[in-house]
């Protein structure tokens, strides 16, 4: 490990990790796609007509077309700079000024074959050139939301939409927006646990991605302030210069849970159900199973490892309270999240659960998830997250207990759009998954899998697939990512009037619904 | 206990042409002759594949079809010479029901028998037509013996089909009445129906009765087809006959009919029905009456009228989209709206537990058979996706999907649908037939134990009706969205 970061001599507060403590900055760095061909929304196309002459250089404002000096030729034209037919609305376009019209541009093919309606192709680029650059996307991607008719995708902030009678207030300077989070609202007194975004990474386990994928979303939630959660898999040991972000997660198989895991965090989240696959057991496959990933589990190498579905130590609320009673006891100073999936009766699950004693809900709506799933579970099995928040939300207002626990919502969240649209649904903070792994190079082309695992390496534990990434790199995308979120919400925030997140949470005032909700669909 | 039941369910490739989803189409000049796209980057070997298909065109493996998007070929292209897209061929299959993707799904069941699993979430659009706007629940920490299909616990997906008295009779000295008891259990609550529009050829017949047979249901036949099927097949099928026909059978419609568990019957005036009803009994006093009715709007009264006079099983068909059908032809609502509807009316008449029904039409998916059964089915009907299994396409062609079939005039045949051409093929093989059908079919039967296990529920039995263990768009949208403000869609557009 590199030892220039750890603070030596960290005091040891309490609940924080004796172990040395790893730091890592801050700081937007540009990362660029680790392909050598990126992939943009448009494609040029230059035909044998070009004499390299040199004019689309001129007037090229993003970069896309190149050529160095002394070159004869123009080089490959950059085309996942390209900002398209926008571009002659600021001047030349290269299109029009190309003396020889050897140049076209057209919507990428390539994009055609990643998108789908929920994580559209520009929803996949924008994300790509935030943790690029670390920065908010230009207008001509559609980075705010996807295009899968309903939830967030219907849902707008007042402001993003003319004709609403929405007067916008006085904006907040943004430096003067706080967009932090404090996890532990039951006043019990344990320690307070502080986030500086209201976001967190969820579970993904050693096994079912690789240790760069774990380690990198480890590194940017140490430089963010925030977590990153285990998942069911284990705990590995290159994870604990990190232990102040890490959520140990305890879930039905129990795989990898010991006590010092427990101890050694600020959280610990029991996983009840997940929103990729909502009423089933976890399941990694034979393949992935590697000696590696069985030793941190306490299996056999090369068997599939199943969880059951559920917790067969609990059939009722008294018995969930015994197990949150028993991590309690276990680690006097952590905080404890539940997290559950959306059935019918989320509401009362939810209250249950605080009255056993959980600091943290988390809800996983059943959209998201990022592991494989059988697909009759990812579409069908229980309710998709944006219900989920306002049902429990104003349920827990109802009872009013809303302001003594803190509701993390998850499965699906895919832009800052969507998580600032959840909070003012109801929840407080989010918790993202697929949106980190797309940040890491992801195309969601679904084969996570399948054989050796994911063909970008993120989501294998194949030795070759996994060094197809670097851990710098990845750690850059993912606090780039964070940042350009980051700018969002403020820049939503600013405009809300509003100087800190927490006063967004249940403002679905603010929000619009395009159309009726609830219309049926025709064929 | 008993024992478990089980779907034997055998690798069986399909033989037909594939679609594939994804291809190269630009493979631009310039091509450095690295390899690394070959060699390197495809970690699924599709290229290599190919060449194998280029060799020999007969192998199965269709390269196009093999090719999962992973963009590592084309971002690794030394010069960035590939460029990837969505087959347009692919993008051409079936309607606006049988989707792409429906199909797909379909031959990959067929092909393995195996649940379709995949990663990175969801994919498809938030809710949409028919049981697209259904969710099941599930249940977080309740309930005990629940396990999955990987479990201990056994989960029941037998269902009843016949008269189910409320109450059982006994003649004065005491002996149980037999007749009340007609009752027939299928081990999965799918029946292997005809196809929606006319399909040639009584092969389809027996591939959907040895099928039937080895999964232990039931396979529904045109009487003139199950005329023709070899003896033992018999009691797998439910012959589809007219009233009139049921007096006086031919010879081997006669050997159908004696031999049959169910039949069911075309739906007639009540004195054809009653008559049908009683040659039956004659004919073979063992064998169930059922009617089959096409699902209008308000089938529910002619259901309570049929059942008064002794008929307790129904088969409603909806149209290949599970839609009503509406007079000259048009669409109406679809079976979910149409079941829930009729289930209630039984509920009311005081007759749902006494009467059985069967809905066919418009079951493409397995969450079709388990969301049809919560709108309060007691079993479906498998049709079309029987045919998809064998590679039909659901195109617009001859067998155009007019309603209840017909060929639409003029349009060319389909080469690979299963009345015609190639696929004629596949039915000549009807082992490999009945197979594939029993394939779709165990794979169905795992994701309604998957459905069921997130349910909490232990038999399917109790899945009938369960409308509060569903979440219906239409009532969670107004709970989650009424207190939104409602803006017109174009101002975003």
């Amino acid at each position: 490990m590199a030892n220039a970061n750890v603070l030596e001599g960290t005091p040891h507060e309490a609940g924080r990790s004796s172990w040395p403590q790893e730091k890592v900055e801050r700081k937007v760095a540009p990362a660029p796609d680790r392909y050598r061909n990126a992939i943009g929304k448009y494609k040029i196309y230059r035909s044998a007509a070009c004499n390299s002459c040199g004019r689309c250089v001129q007037v090229c404002k993003y970069g896309v077309h190149k050529k160095p000096k002394g070159y004869a030729l123009t080089l490959r034209p950059e085309d996942h700079l390209c900002v398209g037919p926008a571009c002659s609305e600021q001047g030349e376009m290269c299109v029009a000024a190309c003396p020889q019209k050897a140049l076209k541009i057209r919507l990428n093919p390539n994009a055609d074959a990643m998108g789908d309606p929920r994580w559209t192709s520009d929803l996949i680029i924008s994300n790509w050139y935030q943790a690029e650059t670390g920065h908010t996307p230009p207008d001509y991607l559609q980075y705010r939301h996807g295009e899968s008719g309903g939830g967030f995708d219907k849902i707008r902030f007042k402001f993003e939409v003319p004709g609403t009678g929405y007067t916008p207030p006085e904006p907040v300077p943004t430096e003067a927006i706080d967009t932090g989070l404090d996890l532990n609202r039951s006043g019990d007194g344990r320690p307070q646990v502080h986030i500086d975004i209201p976001l967190y990474g969820g579970g993904m386990s050693f096994g079912s991605v690789s240790i760069y994928t774990i380690l990198a979303k480890a590194r940017s939630a140490a430089a963010w302030n925030t977590f990153s959660c285990t998942g069911e898999g284990g705990y590995p040991d290159r994870l604990m210069p990190y232990d102040d972000h890490m959520i140990t997660q305890v879930a039905t198989g129990l795989f990898g849970v010991r006590e010092d895991t427990i101890k050694r965090v600020r959280i610990v989240e029991f996983k009840y159900a997940q929103g990729a696959k909502p009423g089933l057991g976890g399941h990694l496959l034979g393949d992935k199973n590697t000696p590696e990933v069985a030793r941190m589990r306490g299996a056999v190498p090369g068997n599939a490892l199943f969880s059951p579905f559920p917790f067969h130590s609990v059939y009722s609320v008294e018995d969930h309270k015994k197990h949150l009673d028993w991590i309690k006891e276990v680690n006097p100073d952590c905080l404890v999240s539940v997290k559950v999936s959306t059935p019918t009766d989320v509401d009362m699950v939810a209250v249950g659960s605080y009255y056993a004693g959980a600091h943290i809900i988390h809800l996983d709506g059943s959209y998201g998830g990022t592991g494989a799933a059988p697909d009759i579970a990812k579409k069908n099995i229980a309710m998709p997250i944006e219900y989920g928040i306002p049902k429990v939300h104003k349920f827990l207002v109802a009872e009013g207990i809303r302001d003594k626990v803190t509701l993390i919502a998850s499965g699906g969240i895919r832009t800052a759009y969507d998580a600032m649209k959840a909070i003012a649904l109801g929840a407080d903070g989010v918790v993202i998954g697929t949106a980190e792994l797309v940040a890491v190079g992801c195309v969601r082309c679904a084969c996570c899998e399948s054989g050796r695992g994911c063909p970008r390496g993120i989501a294998s534990t194949d030795t070759e697939l996994a060094e197809l990434m670097t851990l710098d790199w990845a750690t850059q995308r993912l606090v780039n990512l964070q940042n350009a979120w980051h700018e969002q919400m403020l820049d939503i925030l600013s405009r809300l009037g509003m100087k800190s997140v927490r006063e967004l949470c249940g403002r679905s005032d603010l929000l619009c619904y395009l159309g009726t909700p609830g219309q049926t669909k025709t064929l | 206990m008993p024992d478990r039941y089980h779907i034997k369910t055998v690798a069986t490739p399909g033989r037909f042409y594939r679609v594939g989803k994804f291809g190269e189409v630009d493979w631009r000049e310039d091509c450095s002759r690295c390899f690394d796209c070959v060699k390197l980057k495809c970690c699924f070997d599709v290229y290599k594949h190919e060449t194998e298909h280029n060799r020999d065109p007969r192998t199965a493996t269709q390269p196009l079809y093999e090719c999962k998007a992973c963009m590592s070929c084309v971002q690794g292209c030394t010069k960035g010479l590939l460029t990837l897209s969505v087959n347009p061929e692919y993008l051409d299959m079936g309607d606006e029901y049988w989707k792409p993707d429906v199909l797909f799904t379909t031959w990959n069941q067929a092909d393995t028998g195996k649940i379709p699993v995949s990663g990175a979430g969801y994919r498809g659009p938030f809710h949409g037509f028919g049981f697209d706007s259904i969710w099941t629940d599930m249940s977080e920490i309740v309930r005990p013996t629940r396990d999955g299909i990987h479990g201990r616990e056994y989960i029941s997906t037998s269902v009843d089909v016949g008269p189910k008295p409320m109450r059982l009779q006994f003649t004065p000295d005491g002996a149980l009445v037999e007749s009340s008891l007609k009752v027939l259990e299928l081990p999965v609550p799918i029946v292997l129906d005809v196809p929606a529009w006319a399909v040639r050829g009584a092969e389809l017949a027996e591939a959907r009765a040895r099928a039937a047979q080895e999964l232990g249901t039931i396979a529904a036949a045109y009487v003139e087809d199950a005329a023709k099927l070899p003896a033992e097949l018999l009691a797998s099928v439910a012959p589809v006959v007219g009233c009139a026909d049921v007096s006086k059978p031919g010879k081997q419609a006669e050997g159908a009919l004696k031999a049959a568990k169910l039949v069911e019957l075309l739906d007639g005036t009540d004195d054809e029905v009653a008559k049908a009803v009683e040659a039956l009994a004659a004919l073979n006093p063992q064998a169930i009456p059922a009617v089959r009715l096409t699902l209008v709007p308000g089938v529910y009264g002619r259901i309570v009228e049929l059942a008064k006079r002794g008929v307790k099983v129904f088969h409603l068909c909806a149209d290949p989209h599970g839609c009503e059908v509406l007079k000259g032809g048009a669409q109406g609502r679809h079976i979910k709206d149409a079941i829930r509807e009729t289930h209630g009316k039984l509920v009311e008449a005081g007759i749902r537990d006494e009467v059985t029904l069967i809905v066919s039409g418009g079951i493409a998916l397995a969450e079709h058979m388990a969301k049809a059964i919560i709108c309060g089915a007691d079993a479906v009907g498998a049709d079309t996706a029987l045919l998809v299994a064998l590679g039909c396409r659901v195109c617009a062609g001859a067998h155009a999907l007019s309603v209840h079939g017909g060929a639409k005039d003029g349009a060319a045949p389909c080469p690979d649908c299963p009345a015609d051409g190639v696929l004629a093929k596949a039915t000549e093989d009807l082992q490999y037939a009945a197979q594939r059908m029993v394939n779709l079919m165990g794979a169905w039967h795992s994701q309604l134990i998957e459905v069921l296990g997130a349910m909490g529920i232990r038999e399917v039995r109790r899945l009938r009706g369960e409308m509060g263990r569903a979440i219906f768009m239409e009532d969670i949208e107004k709970d989650a969205f009424g207190d939104l403000e409602q803006v017109p869609e174009e101002v975003n557009a």
